[in-house]
């Protein structure tokens, strides 16, 4: 702090009184941007790596920007405040150091998958199919089967728990629910389809693989999940309302029924939809339990049963005579997952908004 | 209708719809109990063979007992899971403070979003990302690291040619978990008694020491556990590791080398749909390890948070 006295250098009033202006942050962030940015360029000009730019660009300025302004700070005002600013940098680098891998992915995702985005991948299967062509019905389909009977077989049973921990749940049994709830969440999926292999595998004999395994397997991923959601939609339920209808004389199965879940409902179709978008995406537990296939099965009890992710996996592993043929289906299934996903987390958040009760709140 | 202290409580009557509908719930709640046990019953009853009988007699051991080709697997997917941990954890509360602490109020909600979009990717498109994107981009950078840096053990020559090592795996995998670990710090974060905050400013403590003795100490607890939950997510973790990683088996510290350790799930991905006989109970078997290692990591999470929810000054 001395040299606030000691004004005989020709600085602003601001840097006098010990602090730095307080667009300082952001010249000092230009110029470490530059100065990476014109290195890059350089290192540009001699050899090529056109790809690794704009990230290593990002990290030199980062690291420029951290050394500068920690620099700069220690010298007007002081080592506290320089550490200060130093974490808050330090802070906006690991946010930006995770944006990197999301604008990455969706740019590669876009870029690469719409070379086979047309109208034959969304219309035929890849039954007999060598090469170029083909689609991903046959993926469709059964990712739709399976995924539907999933919540079909989740949703009564996650619901249910979810009634019996928030309205009934007393003592060592709900406690116990709740716990190996939270521990089924973590579960691999690889898992969960090893298990819905081996019920199949013990009942049918060995080598069996069925969409309703998948089904199965997907479902033990969905349950707990089903489960957490329901349970935090109804615990919002303001207590009030039950007491009032108590009041009434109703009984409690017809409380339940009438007023905790109409009132929660918004919330559990949330729930619901996030718990599909995330068990849409399972690839391994139906490599396990459904297999793979290039044909079109309709059927969730006969034979192997494709699936979106397990085609975009299988396109990428077993890549045929023309591999750039079976990646380009491989980016355009990606793509159709992602967009998938995105679209049923777009509805959750939908229903969240406009089916959500009107309360004063 | 009042009644004194001292007569009976009066018990509601008991409707048969009442009865129905409890005795369901409470049906559903145990059945939750019942295939968390089927799961572990179902994986013991197949993977018993594998145990049993001579390793001679299944191809994928190729004569060597059970345990020495299980070891390098457990390995691998200890290691690389314990690297993605270590770069997404650090990564991942600097996420979380940023959006709890340093953010605009106004912007934080949807910066929340966008990190949870990470987690909404399904991991089949990790696993292209990484194998096809990640792994050529920073192959050139592995090169450099065993030329100038050869001499540290971690990252001894020669460096993979396709950039698919445990490193790149990990990355995938820390990328993974981050969304998952910031989300429930971030939880925590918010929840640091305000006071606590505005105490430590008024003392005329600078916004980092504020954290440092307000927010962080209050929120360890939890961090612990977010991390044993990321932990859990990526030792289980299939595809993007079956699709980035190109193993070899073997235990290795080494980085950067193209002779990996596999890990447990991606093994069985890799090998499951063509396996017969006995090697499906032997992939069964190292699946029930699987499931043995995270039920133990994520218990000891949940117990942490469980523990911390009694104890915790915050209500």
């Amino acid at each position: 702090m001395s040299q606030a006295t000691t004004t005989d250098r020709s600085v602003p009033n601001t840097y006098a009184s010990g602090l730095l202006g307080k667009r300082v942050p952001w010249y000092v962030l230009g110029a470490a941007l530059v100065i990476s940015a014109v290195s890059f360029l350089l290192i540009g000009q001699a050899g090529d790596e056109a790809s690794f730019n704009i990230v290593g660009v990002v990290l030199l300025t980062a690291v420029l920007y951290m050394a500068g302004i920690f620099v700069t700070s220690l010298l007007i005002e002081g080592r506290r405040k320089a550490t200060d600013r130093l974490v808050t940098a330090l802070v906006g680098t690991a946010f930006t150091i995770a944006l990197l891998p999301l604008i990455s992915l969706i740019f590669t995702v876009l870029t690469n998958g719409t070379a086979r985005f047309d109208l034959e991948f969304f219309t035929y299967s890849m039954r007999s199919i060598v090469g170029a062509g083909g689609g991903i019905v046959h993926a469709l389909v059964g990712t739709l089967l399976m995924t539907l009977t999933a919540a079909i077989i989740s949703v009564p049973v996650g619901l249910l728990a979810a009634i019996y921990l928030v309205e009934y749940g007393r003592g060592n049994i709900a406690r116990a629910i709740t716990f190996f709830v939270d521990v089924m969440t973590g579960i691999p999926s690889i898992v969960a389809g090893l298990f819905a292999y081996s019920v199949f595998a013990i009942f049918f004999g060995p080598g069996i693989k069925l969409g309703i395994a998948g089904a199965i397997a997907l479902s033990v991923i969905m349950i707990p999940i089903v489960v957490r959601s329901c349970e935090d939609m109804l615990k919002l339920v303001p207590n009030e309302l039950r007491e009032a209808s108590y009041a009434l004389g109703v009984p409690k199965w017809l409380t339940i029924t009438k007023v905790v879940l109409p009132t929660s409902i918004a919330g559990i179709m949330t729930g619901v939809t996030l718990a599909i978008a995330r068990v849409v995406g399972e690839t391994a537990p139906l490599l396990i339990a459904a297999g793979f296939t290039n044909n079109l099965n309709y059927n969730l009890f006969d034979g192997r049963m494709q699936s979106l992710p397990v085609m975009v996996y299988s396109q990428y592993v077993s890549q045929g005579t023309d591999p750039q043929a079976y990646i380009d289906r491989a980016w355009a299934g990606a793509l159709t997952l992602i967009l998938i996903v995105m679209a049923l987390n777009l509805v959750a958040r939908l229903i969240a908004k406009y089916f959500a009760p009107k309360t004063g709140r | 209708m009042t009644t004194p202290a001292t007569t009976p409580r009066i018990k509601a009557k008991q409707r048969l719809g009442d009865r129905i509908f409890s005795s369901t719930a409470l049906t559903a709640g145990t059945l939750i109990l019942a295939v968390l046990a089927a799961v572990a019953a179902f994986l013991l009853v197949e993977s018993v063979p594998a145990l049993t009988e001579d390793p001679e007699e299944i191809d994928i051991l190729a004569g060597q007992p059970f345990w020495a080709y299980v070891a390098p697997l457990v390995f691998g997917t200890i290691w690389s899971a314990a690297l993605a941990l270590l770069m997404a954890v650090p990564v991942s509360i600097g996420i979380a403070l940023f959006i709890s602490h340093y953010a605009p109020r106004k912007l934080a909600a949807g910066l929340g979003y966008i990190i949870d979009l990470l987690a909404a990717v399904p991991s089949v498109v990790f696993g292209l990302w990484g194998a096809n994107v990640l792994a050529p981009a920073v192959q050139p950078f592995y090169s450099w690291l065993t030329e100038n840096l050869g001499w540290i053990p971690l990252f001894a020559p020669p460096a993979s040619g396709t950039g698919r090592t445990i490193l790149t795996a990990a990355i995938v995998l820390a990328v993974m978990v981050l969304p998952i670990i910031t989300a429930l710090t971030r939880e925590v974060f918010l929840q640091t008694p305000v006071l606590h905050e505005e105490a430590a400013l008024a003392l005329g403590a600078t916004r980092w020491e504020m954290i440092r003795t307000a927010v962080l100490p209050f929120g360890r607890p939890g961090i612990i556990s977010a991390s044993m939950l990321g932990l859990g997510r990526a030792l289980g973790e299939t595809m993007a590791v079956a699709m980035v990683l190109s193993a070899s088996g073997g235990i290795t510290f080494a980085l950067l080398t193209s002779s990996n350790p596999g890990t447990i799930a991606a093994n069985i991905a890799l090998r499951f749909p063509e396996a017969f006989g006995l090697n499906t109970n032997l992939l069964i078997a190292t699946g029930l390890i699987l499931f043995a290692i995270t039920l133990v990591v994520n218990m000891i999470a949940r117990w942490i948070i469980g523990r911390r929810k009694e104890f915790s000054g915050a209500n």
